[in-house]
C-alpha cells in the first residue's frame, strides 16, 4: 500500500513541456555528431519493374559524394528480414533485382551535405524493365495476376482459416442472416516528425551504433541485427530524448535503420538520413487496406448467434514484420463486446504493388469494429429494433469478468452496460432520436450513430504465431513465443533524490510525468524530487523483445513496472531503517518520505538513509545487498503462447469504449456536420486525467481523419496519388471536433495499479460510429456506408445514385 | 553551383551573419548554421506549418523561403518567445497549463502561428482560433488543448495590457 496516495489521479502539468515549449526539445534531426555525412535515397518511380542495371559512376564523381549503396551491396552484406509467415519472401532493406512499389529504395548516396546528396541522385542512371502491377488484394489472388515474388509462387503471404465453436450449426438455426462487404482504406497517422536515422560503425569494436526515432517493439532490434549480419550485442540502438509522434508508424523505420547502417558500414563515415514528407507518404508505413465479407446470424429478438468473416489484408509489396499483425492483433477480442460463441474467420494476407504496412493507431481494430458495429446496426434495421437495444441484449455482463472469449482473450474487467448507458445518457440519446424525428419531418438528413469497442492493450508477443498453422506449432522442437513485459529502475542518489529509469521510448505520452506521480506516491515524496529518464539505449537499459511504446501498453505494463520497482525500493529502505533503528522491520512504517518507528517516534528520512547507504557502506546489514536501487521487470502471467485451437490472449488488458455521434448531412453538398460526439471510456484506474483526455482527443481525430479524409490512394497501375500533404488531407483545427468525454472505472486485476492502456482509444471506434451515424442520417435515401473514407464526393455519388433509383 | 552569398539578419534580438549557398532554405540555415533547432521541419512543402517563424513580425513558413531572402529582415523563432529571464510567454504558459502539446514537434510552429493570430485579433472566438491555427498541423492533440490554450492566453494578454 502506498502510504498516502496524492499524486496518482491528479491532472499534473507535464514535466516534459517546458523544454519543448522553448524550443529545447532534442529530436533526432537536432542531434549533433562528429564526422557527420548525409544520405539521400533514390526511389523507384515504378510500381513493379525489374532492375536491369544501375550506373552510379557520374554520381560518385560529384565532389562531396563519399559513397553510394545499391541493391548489390544489400545482397552481399545483408540478409532478408525475418517475418512470421511461411512464404519465403525476400525483403531486403532496398530493392535488389526488382522494385515492387513506388518509392522503394534503389540507391543511397552519402555526401558531405544533404543538398549535394540530392544533387547526386539525379546523376544515377537506373535501367528498369517495367512490369504490370496489381493493387487490389482480391485481384492479386487471381491466377493471371502479376506475380510479385517468383519464389513465393503467389501473392498470398499468409492464409488462415480459423473456427471457434460451431458457426455452421448457429447459422442453420438462425432466424435472421445478414451479409455485407466492407472496404477499409489505407491510411497512416503521419506523425509530423518524419523518420530519422544516424548510424556509425566503430571498426575497432565492430559496434554499429544506430540512433533512430524508433519506439518498439524491440523485437525489431534482433531482427535488424540479423539482417545486418551483426551479433545482437554489436548493434547499439539509441533513441533520442524526444520523438515527434509515431502512432505505430515509426515501427516501420527498422528497414531504414538497416539501410543507413549498411551505408555507414560501407562508407566508414557517420551517416544521417532524415526522411522527407514525400518519402514518408510513399514509403514509410500505413495501416492495411482491407476488403472484408461478413455474415451475421441472429435470432429475431436481437440475440447474435455467430459471425462468419473473410478478409483480404493488403500489406503492399513485401510482408514486413510485425505483419501479419493486421489480421491477428485483435484475435482475442474478435468477438468485440458481445457474448456470441461461434465464429469462422478466413484471413488472407496479400501482397500487392503498394507501400508496406504495419501498426497504425488502433492496429486492426479500426477495421474490426467498423465491420462488427456496422453489422449490429444492420441487424437492428432488419429486425426493426433500436440499435441501442440490440447492443444491450448482447453485451458480456459485469458478473462475467474475467471473461474468456472463445478465441482465447481474457477480458480482465469491465461493466459494458454501465459505460454504454452512461454514453447514451450523456448524449441524451432519447432527445437525439426526438430531434431526428423532427428533422426528418422537416426533410433534413439527421443521423445518430452508436459504436462500442473492447480496447485491447499490451500485445502478447505470441499472438503473431497464429499466422502459422497449428500443425507447425505442434511439431516437436517448435519454440513457442509469448509474453509482454516492461522494466523500470528506481534509484536513490547520495543525497536522497530519486532517479527513475525507463526504456520506454515514448512519443509524447508523458511517461516522465506519469512515472514521477507513481513513484511519488509509493515513496511519499513530491514529483519534483524525482527525475525520470525515458530514453532507450539497448546497451544500458533493461529490456525485452516486447519493450517499447506501442499497443497502448505503457498505461498497463510500464506503470506496473515503475510501481513495482518503487515498492521494492521502499521495502529495502524499510528493512535498512529497521536495522539502523535496531527494531524489527514490522515495527517500521514508510510514510511522508521516511521510515517511522511505529511507537517511539524515531524517524529516518530518505536523505538519512541515502547518506548512510552511499557514504557508509559498512552500515548495510549483513545479508542485504549494498546500493539503493531496485529494478522490476513486470510480465503479464496470462500472456501465453497460442494453443493448438488458435486460442490466444492476444492482449493483456482490455478497456471499453462506448460512443454516440449525431450528424447532419447537407442534402446538396453531402458535407457531414458532426453535431455531437460522446465517448465513454473504461481504462481502469486513471493516473493522469489530463494525459488520458489528450490521448482520447488525439485518437479520435486519427479515426476521424481515416473515416473522412485520409487515403493513401493508388491508381490501377500502382502509381501513388498522395505524395504530399496537398493530396493527403490531414484534419486541421478547423475539422477537429469537440468531444464530451466521461469515464467508468473497472480496475484491472492484472496490473499493479489497476490501470489499463488507452493510447489507441477512439481511433478504433470513430470509423464505426461515424459510418453508423451517416447511414442513419441517410436512411430516407437508403444509403449504406460500406466503404471509407466517406469523402464528400463519394457520399454525394452515393446519394445521387440512391435518388436516381427512387 | 552558384557562389555563396553573405546574409545578415536580426534573429531573436541579435544580429547574426553567415555565408550560404543561394539555394539554401531559410529553415535549414536557422537550424543548421545558426543552431536554433527549435524550428522544425515536417513537410518542406508549406502545409504542415512546423517551420513557422515570425518574419518582420508576421507568420511565415521558413521552408518556403531561401536564407538569402532574409537578408536585412527581423526574425523571431520559438527560442525568442520567452522573456530574457526565462519567464514563459503567456502562450507558452497556457500551452503548458492546457496540455496543448504531446510530442511537442508541432508546438514551435503552433506557438508562432498563435502569436500572429493574437497580434491580428487579440480576442478571437473559438471558431476564429480554429481557422487561424488551421495553417499548422498537429497529429497528437486533436487540437482541443491548443484551442483552449490560445483562448486562455488571449484573455491573459488582454487583461495585462
Ligand atoms: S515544414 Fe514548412 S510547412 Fe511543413
Ligand atoms: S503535439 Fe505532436 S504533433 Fe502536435
Amino acid at each position: 500500500m502506498a502510504a498516502t496516495q496524492k499524486w496518482v489521479g491528479q491532472p499534473l502539468k507535464r514535466t516534459e513541456d517546458p523544454r519543448l515549449l522553448v524550443g529545447d526539445g532534442v529530436f533526432i534531426a537536432d542531434q549533433l555528431f562528429p564526422n557527420l555525412h548525409h544520405a539521400a535515397i533514390l526511389r523507384s518511380p515504378h510500381a513493379h519493374a525489374r532492375i536491369r542495371s544501375i550506373d552510379a559512376s557520374a554520381a560518385l564523381r560529384l565532389p562531396g559524394v563519399v559513397g553510394i549503396v545499391t541493391g548489390q551491396d544489400a545482397a552481399k552484406m545483408t540478409r532478408p528480414f525475418a517475418v512470421g509467415v511461411r512464404a519465403p519472401v525476400k525483403y531486403y532493406c532496398m530493392a535488389v533485382d526488382k522494385v515492387r512499389f513506388v518509392g522503394e529504395p534503389v540507391a543511397v548516396v552519402v555526401a558531405t551535405n544533404r543538398y549535394l546528396a540530392e544533387d547526386a541522385l539525379d546523376l544515377i542512371q537506373v535501367d528498369y524493365e517495367p512490369l504490370s502491377a496489381v493493387v487490389d488484394p482480391e485481384r492479386a489472388l487471381a491466377a493471371d495476376a502479376p506475380l510479385l515474388h517468383e519464389e513465393v509462387g503467389s501473392n498470398l503471404a499468409c492464409h488462415r482459416h480459423i473456427v471457434y465453436g460451431d458457426p455452421d450449426a448457429a447459422f442453420a438455426d438462425a432466424e435472421v442472416v445478414i451479409s455485407e462487404r466492407f472496404v477499409f482504406p489505407k491510411y497512416g497517422s503521419t506523425p509530423i516528425e518524419t523518420y530519422g536515422v544516424v548510424a556509425s560503425f566503430d571498426r575497432t569494436s565492430d559496434v554499429l551504433t544506430i540512433h533512430a526515432n524508433f519506439m518498439g517493439p524491440f523485437i525489431l532490434h534482433p531482427i535488424t541485427a540479423r539482417a545486418l549480419n551483426l551479433p545482437e550485442n554489436k548493434l547499439r540502438l539509441v533513441v533520442p530524448p524526444d520523438i515527434g509522434g509515431s502512432f505505430g508508424i515509426k515501427t516501420g523505420i527498422f528497414p531504414y535503420m538497416s539501410l543507413v547502417g549498411l551505408a555507414a558500414m560501407k562508407t566508414g563515415v557517420t551517416v544521417k538520413w532524415i526522411e522527407d514528407r514525400r518519402e514518408h507518404l510513399l514509403a514509410s508505413s500505413s495501416g492495411t487496406d482491407r476488403i472484408a465479407y461478413r455474415e451475421l446470424a441472429a435470432r429475431r429478438d436481437g440475440t447474435i448467434l455467430a459471425m462468419r468473416t473473410r478478409w483480404y489484408d493488403n500489406v503492399g509489396g513485401y510482408i514486413r514484420t510485425p505483419e501479419p499483425g493486421c489480421s491477428f492483433r485483435p484475435i482475442g477480442n474478435w468477438f468485440g463486446a458481445y457474448r456470441f460463441q461461434h465464429l469462422e474467420a478466413d484471413a488472407n494476407v496479400v501482397m500487392t504493388n503498394k507501400s508496406l504496412t504495419g501498426p497504425n493507431r488502433g492496429y486492426a481494430c479500426g477495421h474490426l469494429y467498423f465491420e462488427i458495429e456496422r453489422m449490429v446496426d444492420l441487424l437492428a434495421e432488419k429486425i426493426g429494433m433500436d440499435p441501442a437495444e440490440v447492443r444491450r441484449r448482447n453485451f458480456i455482463q459485469p458478473g462475467e469478468f474475467p471473461y474468456r472469449t472463445p478465441s482465447g482473450g481474457l477480458y480482465d474487467s469491465g461493466d459494458y452496460p454501465a459505460a454504454f448507458e452512461k454514453a447514451l445518457e450523456l448524449a441524451d440519446y432519447a432527445g437525439l432520436r426526438r430531434s431526428q424525428e423532427q428533422a426528418r419531418a422537416d426533410g433534413r438528413l439527421f443521423g445518430v450513430g452508436l459504436a462500442v469497442a473492447v480496447d485491447p492493450s499490451v500485445s502478447n508477443m505470441g499472438y503473431i504465431t497464429v499466422a502459422l498453422d497449428p500443425e507447425i506449432r505442434g511439431r516437436p522442437g517448435y519454440l513457442p513465443k509469448s509474453g509482454a513485459l516492461e522494466a523500470a529502475t528506481v534509484k536513490v542518489d547520495p543525497l536522497g533524490r530519486i532517479i527513475g529509469v525507463l526504456g520506454s521510448a515514448p512519443q509524447g505520452q508523458g511517461h516522465r510525468t506519469v512515472v514521477a506521480q507513481i513513484i511519488a506516491d509509493e515513496l511519499g515524496i513530491a514529483p519534483d524530487d524525482i527525475t525520470i529518464v525515458d530514453e532507450m539505449d539497448t546497451f544500458t537499459r533493461v529490456w525485452g523483445i516486447s519493450s517499447g511504446t506501442y499497443s497502448s501498453r505503457f498505461g498497463s505494463v510500464g506503470t506496473s513496472a515503475a510501481a513495482l520497482a518503487a515498492r521494492r525500493l521502499r521495502d529495502k529502505l524499510v528493512r535498512f531503517a529497521s536495522y539502523l533503528m535496531e527494531v524489527p522491520p514490522e515495527s517500521v512504517v514508510w510514510s511522508e518520505g521516511g521510515a517511522h518507528h511505529a511507537n517511539n517516534g524515531q524517524v529516518l528520512t530518505l536523505k538519512d538513509l541515502a547518506g548512510r547507504a552511499h557514504w557508509d557502506v559498512e552500515s548495510i546489514p549483513p545479508g542485504m545487498e549494498a546500493g539503493l536501487e531496485a529494478t522490476a521487470v513486470f510480465a503479464f502471467p496470462e500472456a501465453k503462447a497460442p494453443d493448438l485451437q488458435d486460442r490466444v490472449n492476444s492482449s493483456n488488458t482490455y478497456g471499453f469504449i462506448a460512443e454516440v455521434m449525431a450528424v447532419e448531412i447537407d442534402p446538396d453538398t453531402a458535407a457531414i456536420k458532426i453535431l455531437k460526439y460522446v465517448t465513454v471510456h473504461d481504462a481502469g484506474e486513471i493516473i493522469n486525467p489530463a494525459i488520458v483526455e489528450g490521448q482520447i482527443y488525439g485518437g479520435a481525430l486519427h479515426g476521424l481523419g481515416g473515416a473522412l479524409y485520409e487515403e493513401l490512394a493508388y491508381d490501377e497501375q500502382g502509381q501513388a496519388l498522395a505524395g504530399s500533404f496537398m493530396d493527403y488531407l490531414v484534419p486541421t483545427a478547423h475539422e477537429a471536433v469537440k468531444i464530451d468525454i466521461a469515464h467508468v472505472v473497472s480496475p484491472s486485476p492484472f496490473t499493479t495499479l489497476g490501470a489499463k492502456g488507452l493510447g489507441e482509444s477512439s481511433s478504433m471506434t470513430v470509423p464505426a460510429v461515424l459510418a453508423n451515424a451517416v447511414t442513419d442520417a441517410l436512411k430516407p435515401l437508403g444509403v449504406h456506408i460500406r466503404e471509407l473514407p466517406i469523402t464528400p464526393s463519394r457520399l454525394w455519388h452515393l446519394m445521387e445514385s440512391a435518388r436516381s433509383k427512387r | 553551383m552558384a557562389e555563396p552569398r553573405k546574409v545578415s539578419f536580426k534573429i531573436n534580438g541579435a544580429v547574426r551573419e553567415g555565408t550560404t549557398e543561394p539555394r539554401k532554405l531559410l529553415v535549414d540555415f536557422i537550424r543548421d548554421d545558426l543552431g536554433l533547432t527549435g524550428t522544425h521541419i515536417g513537410c518542406e512543402h508549406g502545409i504542415c506549418g512546423a517551420c513557422t517563424i515570425l518574419f518582420n513580425g508576421e507568420a511565415a513558413r521558413s521552408c518556403l523561403m531561401l536564407a538569402v531572402q532574409a537578408d536585412g529582415a527581423e526574425i523571431t523563432t520559438v527560442e525568442g518567445l520567452a522573456a530574457p529571464d526565462g519567464t514563459l510567454h503567456p502562450l507558452q504558459q497556457a500551452f503548458w497549463e492546457h496540455h496543448a502539446l504531446q510530442c511537442g514537434f508541432c508546438t514551435p510552429g503552433m506557438l508562432m502561428a498563435a502569436c500572429d493570430l493574437l497580434r491580428v485579433n487579440p480576442s478571437p472566438t473559438e471558431e476564429e482560433i480554429r481557422t487561424g491555427l488551421s495553417a499548422v498541423l498537429c497529429r497528437c492533440t486533436g487540437y482541443q488543448g491548443i484551442v483552449d490554450a490560445v483562448k486562455a492566453a488571449a484573455d491573459r494578454m488582454r487583461s495585462s495590457n
